[in-house]
């Protein structure tokens, strides 16, 4: 199983400037441990001291938020591609 | 006026500066958001973004457009410019809030003030590890201004 990985700009100090890398995985959790095994770093970029999803990440599989799939319990299947983006934020207050 | 040092400059073209006043406005008194591109030579694409957050204190990108626009930039082999968005009601200057959320270092950021309406200012500036410096904004090749600093 194939996961690809879309890593933004600002993330890539952690796949040696790669854009596009691939992981393992049969959830979204499991894709992104097998990141860090692969990207130290990365995983903590994305992840919660409780495990969840950082509020100001945003992750898609397939192009889909996957705050309105199953979070970071989202399923991935081989050949889905995750993409990650730092959310862009902020007010006038 | 809230000042900071001045470092570098940025450059934009009359129609994508007017593009973005007139999208501040649209949308008064709620805060809109987009971003620029640049292919290197001028600004290539500006895209509107909603504001999930529909707010007139406060933006959040809506994430499936967030993502088509990045998406569309890489695949046209550009690069993020800019990343704007107004103050319906308040300085052109970053808030707090906008330089404890702001994720992209290399970008520039662009604020739109309608604070005074018939008078909107547009100020641009880097905000990196929590420090802010301003940017010059360059129209078609003269000073924009911004108001007095």
């Amino acid at each position: 199983m194939s996961i690809d990985v879309r890593v933004p700009t600002v993330l890539r100090e952690h796949t040696g400037g790669e854009s596009k890398v691939t992981a393992q995985g049969s959830t979204l959790r499991e894709v992104i441990y097998d990141l860090e095994t692969r990207h130290p770093g990365l995983k903590e970029r994305l992840v919660d001291d409780s495990g969840g999803l950082h509020r100001f990440i945003n992750l898609y599989v397939n192009d889909e938020d996957v705050r309105y799939l199953g979070g970071i319990e989202t399923p991935t299947e081989d050949g889905d591609t995750v993409s990650i983006l730092p959310a862009v934020a902020g007010g006038s207050s | 006026m809230t000042r900071v040092p001045i470092e570098g400059h940025i450059e934009l073209d009359r129609g994508t500066y007017d593009a973005l006043i007139a999208h501040a406005r649209s949308d008064a008194p709620y805060e809109v958001c987009g971003l620029l591109a640049t292919d290197g030579e001028g600004v290539a694409a500006h895209y509107e973004i909603p504001n999930a957050a529909r707010s007139m204190t406060y933006y959040n990108m809506e994430p499936k457009a967030l993502l088509r626009a990045m998406h569309d930039m890489e695949d046209r082999g550009w690069d993020l410019l800019a990343i704007y968005h107004s103050h319906p009601h308040t300085e052109a200057f970053p808030s707090a809030t906008d330089v404890e959320l702001a994720f992209y270092p290399d970008a520039t950021y662009v604020i739109v003030s309608l604070q005074e309406p018939d008078q909107p200012t547009l100020r641009a500036f880097s905000i990196r590890n929590g420090d802010v410096t301003e940017k010059i904004v360059i129209v078609d090749g003269e000073e924009a201004p911004a108001g007095p600093r």
